[in-house]
């Protein structure tokens, strides 16, 4: 059983009908026992960083994905949320991976970085198997996580930066693999099945 | 580098797509759920919808239109056509739609872009634009081209970007239908003009058009209607033609 988490920031119905596609039993929730039964979490996200960040005050929901164990993916603002200061907002988030999410810089590049850009694979991640290295997946955003010691894929805008990050349980796409075609299916279906 | 996106464009009215010529003499071109299936199967990047029979006892039919598309797609998707307040946004993204255009509404209230892009992301927030050149002025219109604005297109265009949307939709009213290509010179005027990306939309009928367009004015994304449902070009194949070309699109 997956738990997506369901905090007023997501696309949860794109999430849930990708895993319909795979068979994966889910359930929507905002409630931190349905979490703590469940044997993954998928935490996506839409939306702006300071204000999801109150939101998973308000529902109690910050402490437990801390210190969860069980495997969890952060997708887009998720996996914003699992570093520690996101720039949108000043916001302090879970700090799971320590490092900062920051702007692009839109002097020089047009932001939102929106659109389907080509990811290299950097590490060997269960993510990503089966999955042509330089495969194409869909983002929409303004703030990035730096290419760091956690990245398994990168992207290139301006710069390289961390198209998935990974620690322990924890993984994280830039990306929205529920947007991402064949590609971003496999992810998912990777992610229930072999993480 | 991020792609060059190619993007079919459904104007919807009851569940059917329909396309006309110059805003107007609708033709039926088949089922939106339908479409959106063989378009998604076809390769193409993303997809518009926009209900241009939009009225309050139809918002309820667009939702479950929306639902019905996500249910099929894998990619991103636009819905638009007479969306004028923060609830109406925020039960379509629900429905699993991931960005929402607007156009007369943000002429009425340009507030409204600021407001839904801190409620739903600058990348939700697609500001649909119609011009149409009089005495060598794009002047903007709205009401689906029926009612002309005083706003000059290419202010209109840099205040949106202030005002927070993440994209813009730039329709060539005068290229609408017609085939003859993009008004490439325009385009670029407010690519430069803008630090947001640029749809280009109006007047696709080969897929030279595509290439000038991406060559020529820089845009982000090409969007085409019925070039795409009476299958005179297959998306396969203008993605094939810009390759060879030297444009960076999804495959």
């Amino acid at each position: 059983m997956i738990a997506v988490i369901d905090y007023g920031s997501g696309n949860i119905q794109s999430v849930s009908n990708a895993l319909n596609d795979i068979g994966a039993e889910y359930v929507i929730t905002c409630r931190e026992k349905e979490m703590c039964d469940a044997d993954k979490i998928i935490f996506p996200g839409v939306g702006e960083a300071s204000y999801a960040v109150k939101r998973l005050h308000m529902l109690n929901l910050f402490t437990m994905l801390r210190v969860v164990k069980k495997p969890l993916l952060g997708i887009c603002l998720g996996m914003h949320l699992l570093c520690e200061k996101s720039a949108e907002g000043n916001a302090s988030c879970l700090g799971v991976f320590p490092v900062n999410t920051e702007m692009f810089n839109d002097s020089k590049i047009k932001v939102p970085h929106m659109g389907w850009n080509k990811v290299q694979i950097t590490k060997e991640s269960k993510l990503f198997e089966d999955i042509p290295d330089g495969s194409f997946f869909y983002f929409a955003h303004s703030f990035y996580v730096p290419d760091n010691d956690y990245s398994s894929a990168i992207a290139q805008y301006d710069i390289n930066f961390a198209a998935a990050v990974e620690k322990e349980n924890y993984y994280g796409v830039q990306f929205h693999p529920e947007k991402s075609g064949e590609a971003g299916i496999r992810l998912l279906k990777n992610f229930v099945e072999k993480c | 580098m991020v792609a060059k996106r190619i993007i079919p464009c459904l104007d919807v009215k009851d569940g059917r797509v329909v396309k006309g010529t110059n805003f107007v003499n609708l033709r039926d071109a088949g089922s939106a759920v339908e479409l959106s299936q063989r378009y998604y199967e076809e390769g193409a990047d993303e997809l518009v919808f926009l209900d241009i029979t939009a009225t309050e006892e139809r918002r309820k039919t667009l939702v479950e239109l929306v639902k019905d598309v996500a249910s099929v797609l894998r990619i991103p998707f636009t819905v638009g056509g007479g969306i004028s307040a923060l609830n109406d946004i925020e039960m379509l993204l629900k429905a699993g739609a991931d960005k929402v255009s607007l156009n007369s509404s943000i002429v009425r209230n340009p507030n409204l872009i600021t407001e839904a892009a801190h409620r739903f992301g600058s990348q939700a927030v697609v500001a649909a634009i119609d011009v149409k050149k009089e005495n060598g002025t794009h002047i903007v219109y709205i009401k689906g081209g029926r009612e002309r604005t005083e706003r000059i297109g290419l202010d209109w265009c840099k205040q949106v970007n202030e005002l927070g949307a993440g994209e813009i939709l730039l329709t060539s009213m005068d290229r609408d239908g017609t085939k003859d290509g993009y008004e490439v010179d325009f385009l670029k005027e407010v690519v430069s003009a803008v630090s947001i990306p640029v749809i280009a939309s109006g007047g696709a009928g080969r897929k030279e058009d595509f290439l000038d367009a991406f060559q020529n004015s820089n845009v982000d994304a090409c969007l085409a209607a019925s070039l795409f449902h009476y299958q005179e070009l297959a998306i396969k194949d203008l993605k094939n033609f810009l390759l060879n070309n030297n444009i960076l699109v999804r495959t």
